[in-house]
């Protein structure tokens, strides 16, 4: 029996096609993995199955009916429920009170909670998706955050649960225990979709997999017949080389040169008087790649801001190019940029671009005060237009225009486009958050041999990444952050997936 | 789900497009109370334009809009919004009559002109310091306090005229009207020197110093680096303070200037027309620049003719009510509000059906990133 079959689903927008005649049968009681690079017309396909947007042709039918979805309303009564990859959750509710939310049994909210408690217990039973109900979702961890997301779809009736990117922010073992979760609804007869760039996650969980580029259905197999070879190959369309470490670690020995940046006791403190990071030493040399390994909100964004200058920590020292800061007189973005130190923020959106800009600002941005792009108080706008559009030719950010909104630029290109900034300087310390967050795996590729050849010219790398993967393929040493602690420093060769997850969970390695 | 509209439509055709909705929607109101919006129409467009005395009443209303709608646009491009105008344009009116009173008397008009307008210009900016200072160093958020401000120049104004510049034995609430050398040459006088006969209006220079203005305004915001920093600011405080812009300065910058451009109304009301200091002089300029910003998209350009469009309601709005019986002044209120009311809170309602219907005639070459 098929949950889904989605037949000749087009999509445009615009000029672009994001879905060209896609079909899609999912078997019920299946993992059906649809992977594919950033922009390749998943996120538009189970938009269209979950109703977000109207298709412009096709059809759809769920256990064999057809069905009109218009809205959300529409895909949960037709028993469909979706994990976003941002959680959709109020942080101030109990994880309770979120479950009920929009959904009440009962006009009285103490009934309405009491008739959610007397099912949701069951429910969390059979399928172990333990979550402490009654605990605020803010006080949640990562993983139960998810876990309650997925509650939330199945107690309203879901039978085909659609999670998109749904292991970016867990640890591997949460990825496990996620894992086996799916499984255990697998058996009692839940459909899963899973939308993902792992590529290892599709083998190791789902039962078929369909690759999509460019908003087609480029192969669609059983995965017994798939590999992560010929999985990477169809998404890109070519042979792709990533890692393991296609080259030899730094050679460069350390012991007698001075370190590029040299921290020491860096703490912070919230406003609450909460120490987000505590005791942080940090040494980068020249010529290698550091690792902060970590899950996401372990300090590693606080050592990011600290060291850019962004903000000026609560104890500590920091020494760089032969300047010494201490908190009372720390130094600032303009300051750090001019001791040559570049920084790709975490969150590119936020802070790396000005989205409302057009390219050529953004291209500029931290820059601009430098010669040649500005004279006096004048900015000199043909400068700064020809500067970017080198850094584009540079690193292949497409379109190639200088004029085109930065925000329409697809995420790739965006980092692209910052990387060309920062590395553009020659910096000799570069702090990396996240490259690769929600980048396709072809620009990856491409990220990688940059950072790589910054290293090998000398340059010393920090680099933050909850991507194991990432971790274990570019750097020379690793640091585990663990909250707000380095509580592992290990040489790459020490480095397992397995060590580093212990030690990111909190464990001793 | 967004679909752009083409750039052309989105500055031209849009503002068009709304701004006969506005009409549309008044002319139906006007036929309700039984009057002929044809003849309406042709009244306000003729009062408006169709005589030099009105199109010099048109050009001096909008003077003011452009000096408050700039105003807005600059606190705007910081992510600011400065609905204090109306309080930064009597601070600028009364500092310009402070000088104006003080030396004048003593000083040639080469030298006082500036000097008021410098006055009125420094009124302005300190009067949107204060708010400014609230916000950027101790978070209170700058709409309320230049509401607050508002009131409080208002109040101020009126104390110092009932208390201390009001000559003794004065009934009215004014002060003593300046010295020659302190009024703004209208135009025409200015035309009269020229050989152009031109009657007699509250037109005066500062229409020159308003389009000046615009000149600068665009060429601050988008060719010097204090204006790029200011809109990165606006656009994303977080990727300015990545890029080391300090939030604070620019806040403090984008509403001295703002502030500023406020204050020079009072060289349009106070040393242009009146020639002394009275009350109510702005007269809800200040509140119709955010209206005359929205629709000019926080442009210069597009302020201009936002603002000649007020100018022109204003104006022919007062003819209409004159030549038309049974039309009265509140009838012309109501004409502005749908005009605001669709040119501004509407567009994001007319944009969509808009796009749809460009789609549909095969007009909508958006390039897609």
């Amino acid at each position: 029996m098929l949950a889904v079959q989605m037949r000749g689903i087009c999509k445009r927008f615009g000029p672009v096609a994001a879905n060209a005649d896609v079909d899609l049968s999912v078997q019920a009681g299946t993992v059906h993995g649809i992977v594919g690079e950033n922009g390749a017309g998943k996120s538009t396909l189970m938009s269209v199955l979950y109703g977000f947007y109207p298709a412009d042709s096709g059809d759809v039918a769920v256990f064999g009916q057809p069905a009109q979805i218009h809205n959300a309303d529409d895909a949960i009564a037709l028993g469909i429920g979706m994990v976003h990859q941002h959680f959709m959750l109020v942080d101030t509710l109990s994880a309770l009170d979120n479950i009920v939310l929009g959904a009440e049994p009962h006009w009285l909210l103490r009934r309405a909670t009491a008739q959610a408690r007397a099912r949701l217990e069951p429910l969390m039973h059979s399928t172990g998706l333990h979550v402490p109900l009654d605990t605020l979702v803010a006080d949640l961890a990562v993983g139960d955050r998810q876990r309650l997301e997925i509650l939330k779809a199945l107690y309203r009736g879901a039978r085909i649960l659609i999670l998109d990117e749904p292991t970016a922010v867990l640890t591997p073992q949460e990825t496990l225990q996620l894992f086996a979760v799916l499984r255990q609804l697998r058996a009692q007869g839940t459909t899963v979709i899973l939308i993902t760039h792992k590529l290892k996650e599709v083998m190791a969980l789902c039962d078929r997999v369909t690759v999509m580029r460019a908003g087609r259905v480029v192969q669609d197999m059983p995965i017994a017949q798939a590999s992560i070879e010929t999985l990477a190959q169809a998404m890109v369309g070519r042979k792709v080389q990533l890692g393991p470490r296609a080259d030899a670690p730094s050679t460069v020995p350390h012991a007698d040169a001075p370190p590029a940046l040299r921290a020491r006791g860096l703490g912070v403190c919230d406003a609450l008087g909460v120490w987000r990071m505590q005791q942080v030493d940090v040494d980068l040399f020249p010529g290698e790649i550091v690792g902060v390994a970590g899950v996401a909100g372990n300090g590693q964004s606080e050592l990011l801001e600290v060291l850019c200058g962004l903000r000026a920590p609560a104890q500590g020292s920091l020494e760089l190019a032969g300047q010494r800061f201490t908190p009372d007189h720390w130094l600032d973005p303009l300051r750090a940029r001019a001791l040559g130190l570049a920084h790709v923020p975490e969150d590119r959106q936020a802070r790396a671009l000005v989205m409302e800009f057009a390219a050529w600002e953004s291209g500029v941005l931290g820059y601009a005060h430098r010669a040649p792009y500005s004279h006096g108080p004048w900015m000199r706008k043909a400068a700064m237009q020809a500067g970017t559009a080198a850094l584009m030719e540079r690193f292949d950010v497409r379109p190639r225009n200088v004029r085109l909104k930065s925000s329409k630029f697809s995420g790739g290109n965006q980092q692209k486009l910052v990387l060309a900034r920062e590395l553009g300087q020659a910096p000799s310390v570069l702090l990396v958050g996240q490259p690769t967050r929600g980048v396709d795996i072809g620009a990856i590729e491409f990220i990688y041999a940059q950072l790589r050849a910054l290293r090998d010219a000398g340059g010393a790398v920090l680099l933050v990444s909850s991507e194991l993967d990432e971790i274990l393929a570019l750097c020379d040493r690793v640091l585990v952050m663990y909250q707000g602690r380095i509580t592992g420093a290990l040489a790459i060769a020490d480095c397992s997936q397995t060590r580093l997850g212990i030690l990111m969970a909190g464990g001793a390695a | 789900m967004k679909q752009p509209l083409p750039r052309w439509a989105d500055l031209v055709l849009l503002p068009v497009v709304c701004l006969a909705v506005a009409l549309l929607a008044a002319g139906a109101v006007v036929a309700l109370v039984g009057q002929s919006p044809p003849q309406v129409l042709a009244a306000l467009v003729h009062g408006a334009f169709g005589s030099a005395r009105g199109l010099s009443y048109t050009l001096y209303y909008s003077t003011s809009f452009i000096f408050t709608g700039l105003a807005v646009a600059v606190a705007f491009h910081a992510g600011l919004f400065n609905i204090g105008g109306e309080g930064q344009a009597t601070l600028g009116g009364l500092g310009v009559a402070l000088v104006a009173l003080a030396w004048a008397p003593l000083l040639p008009s080469w030298a006082m002109l500036p000097l008021m307008l410098v006055a009125g210009a420094v009124f302005g900016m300190v009067w949107a310091a204060i708010p400014a200072y609230l916000q950027a160093y101790r978070g209170s958020h700058v709409v309320i306090t230049t509401i607050m401000f508002n009131f409080l120049a208002s109040t101020l104004l009126v104390y110092l005229l009932v208390n201390h510049m009001r000559p003794p034995g004065n009934m009215a609430i004014e002060s003593l009207p300046f010295a020659p050398s302190a009024q703004l040459p209208s135009a025409q006088a200015v035309l009269a020197t020229f050989g152009v006969e031109w009657p007699s209006s509250p037109l005066n220079l500062s229409v020159l110093l308003a389009l000046l203005c615009c000149v600068a305004v665009y060429v601050f915001l988008w060719h010097t680096r204090a204006g790029y920093g200011l809109r990165a600011v606006g656009a994303s405080p977080d990727a300015a303070a990545y890029a080391g812009i300090r939030p604070q300065g620019k806040v403090m910058l984008a509403m001295a200037i703002s502030g500023a451009l406020a204050g020079l109304v009072g060289m349009n009301e106070v040393a242009g027309v009146s020639g002394k200091l009275v009350l109510e002089f702005v007269s809800g300029a200040g509140f119709t620049g955010i209206a005359v910003a929205l629709m000019g998209r926080n442009h210069p350009l597009g302020i201009v003719c936002a603002s000649l469009l007020f100018g022109a309601l204003f104006q022919g709005g007062a003819e209409v009510a004159f030549d038309v019986p049974g039309f009265s002044r509140d009838m012309v209120v109501m004409l502005q509000g749908f005009v605001v009311l669709f040119s501004g809170a509407m567009t994001y309602v007319i944009a969509p059906p808009l796009a749809w219907v460009l789609r549909a005639c095969g007009l909508s070459g958006v390039p897609h990133g």
